[in-house]
């Protein structure tokens, strides 16, 4: 749609074919915080465009930035310099049209499944029956059927995820933005939520940007990772992940998927100039 | 996905066992006590009436009429001072713990004057509002605004950001906002402060009723005890207590109600 796809300076060298069809794009967007009498630079001058339907990674130290950058897309973080755009159109505050996912989950813990669910609905005054037929919709596609009138405090994390999964694609975003969601799980359930989370995306395609701190989930999950490095907060490489989709345990353990893990893996904990102290979280 | 249904096994009996086992433990402490301030009485002290007679007199106010009139006039003072106070604290607490601005303009108001006794502005309220119910009310109103809008605004202040954020990228503006995540996030601290606010109405009712009522129960307990009339007193203070018992339980219900989501407990 926008403009073809501008953008000149883009200084992740690397590789990378960015489709002609650019759903959101960060144009050299950075971010400082006065820190005592200087400037702490938290995210420096990066840009990074994501076709539609895409499913992008990223990954990298604590104190790269990326959750930064995340924010920034929901609208939720201010860009000190540049700008984040949805279709072309610059991105001012948070808007339905971005679904966030936290890893602490953020649900209203006084409102059932369902109600958390349709609290997006509700505020578009969707009628009744409409919100209604979409709640449940997005209730049975992360599979929380049998558990739609529970408290938050009722379910496990995994469920509890899932539950935060379901009130995004309610109100029907077209960028799904996912900070660490799963971070907070255990290696097992992640397993599966990332599995099923896959299974979502294909049968209700969005674009999504998916940030992680595990390289495992980073590859598995992306067409692209984005490996970011800290201080100042930039884009080290972008690695493509030839991998098809449905992705499946075999492909998980896959030689293929292992060189390219393996390659992430380097980019990540292998990263010469700037921090050589930082160490995995 | 493999979903290990754990419902919501909860032991009913042994729960409602306790219960039973509280409520008997209740009502043995209040039988002792009934025990012991006959005994005392009994001993002749000071005049002090027993059980029996203060229950005598509490029959004779009843059949006047003049118990019921005083309760109810005493009870509309101190729910329209609560629910004024009370209603007023939240948004205010909402304003103070939301915008800096506002609180940095109120709180000084609401530090200063929760440091002054609601009582010591009686003589004032009394030159300024005249002694009809309005500084009556004002009085009330002051004390329960003043302890539960620091609980609002602790409520607000403490409100998780993420829910907040959570909302927002949902759609959700200022009001929104403050209708559907920090009302609800702030209810329980909304609802203690409630609680005090409604002792600190209670209390001060009486003085309040210094201000040349004709009735009401702290009025009632004044003219009581020009005539030395022990009795009277009495009945007037259990009426009082057991009232804010029955409305600390209500609040405290309500409570219960609105606050089953949270982990805790």
């Amino acid at each position: 749609m926008s403009t073809a796809q501008s953008n000149p300076t883009d200084p992740t060298s690397t590789t990378s074919s960015t489709s002609s069809t650019s759903k959101l794009s960060f144009r050299a967007v950075g971010r400082t915080y006065p820190v005592g009498d200087g400037l702490f630079t938290a995210l420096g001058n990066v840009s990074l465009d994501i076709a539609d339907g895409e499913f992008v990674t990223v990954v990298g130290p604590s104190g790269c930035g990326k959750s930064t950058l995340l924010g920034m897309a929901a609208g939720l973080v201010e860009p000190t310099s540049g700008r984040v755009l949805l279709d072309g159109v610059p991105v001012t505050g948070p808007g339905p049209d971005r679904g966030v996912i936290f890893q602490q989950y953020a649900l209203f813990p006084w409102l059932t499944v369902r109600r958390n669910v349709e609290f997006g609905l509700r505020l578009a005054a969707v009628p009744a029956a409409e919100r209604r037929r979409r709640a449940q919709y997005a209730i049975d596609l992360v599979g929380l059927t049998d558990f739609a009138d529970a408290l938050p405090k009722t379910l496990s994390g995994g469920m509890r995820q899932r539950c935060a999964i379901a009130r995004a694609y309610a109100v029907d975003p077209q960028v799904l933005l996912m900070d660490e969601p799963f971070g907070a799980l255990d290696a097992l359930t992640r397993v599966q939520l990332q599995n099923q989370l896959l299974d979502t995306w294909s049968r209700e395609r969005r674009t999504v940007l998916f940030i992680t701190h595990d390289v495992d989930e980073a590859v598995y999950l992306a067409r692209r990772v984005v490996v970011m490095a800290a201080r100042p907060g930039r884009i080290d490489r972008i690695v493509d992940v030839d991998l098809p989709y449905p992705r499946t345990e075999e492909i998980r353990l896959s030689a293929d998927f292992g060189r390219i893990r393996n390659e992430v893996w380097h980019a990540v904990y292998h990263q010469p100039p700037a921090t050589p102290a930082t160490r995995a979280t | 996905m493999a979903a290990v249904t754990t419902g919501p096994a909860r032991p009913a009996r042994p729960a409602a066992r306790r219960l039973a086992r509280t409520l008997a433990l209740n009502l043995a402490a209040v039988a002792a006590g009934l025990a012991g301030w006959a005994l005392l009485a009994g001993t002749g002290l000071q005049g002090l009436p027993g059980p029996a007679e203060v229950a005598g007199r509490a029959g004779e106010l009843l059949a006047d009429g003049t118990l019921l009139d005083d309760t109810l006039a005493s009870l509309r003072r101190v729910l329209t001072g609560f629910a004024l106070g009370t209603l007023t604290a939240v948004p205010v607490g909402f304003l103070m713990g939301w915008y800096p601005t506002a609180r940095a303009l109120l709180e000084p108001y609401v530090q200063f004057f929760r440091t002054i006794p609601p009582l010591a502005l009686i003589p004032l309220a009394i030159v300024l509002m005249g002694i009809g119910e309005v500084p009556k009310v004002f009085v009330i109103f002051l004390a329960a605004f003043l302890s539960s809008v620091v609980a609002a605004f602790q409520g607000v202040v403490d409100v998780d950001v993420t829910l907040v954020d959570a909302a927002r990228v949902l759609g959700a503006g200022d009001r929104a906002i403050f209708l559907r995540v920090v009302i609800p996030a702030a209810a329980p601290f909304i609802l203690v402060g409630m609680r005090i606010g409604l002792g600190s109405a209670w209390g001060t009712l009486v003085a309040a009723e210094l201000i040349a009522a004709q009735e009401g129960l702290g009025f009632r307990m004044q003219q009581a005890q020009l005539y030395y009339d022990l009795p009277t007193i009495f009945v007037g203070l259990i009426t009082i207590g057991v009232l804010g018992l029955a409305m600390d339980r209500l609040l405290q219900l309500a409570e219960r109600r609105l606050t089953r989501w949270q982990e805790r407990r």
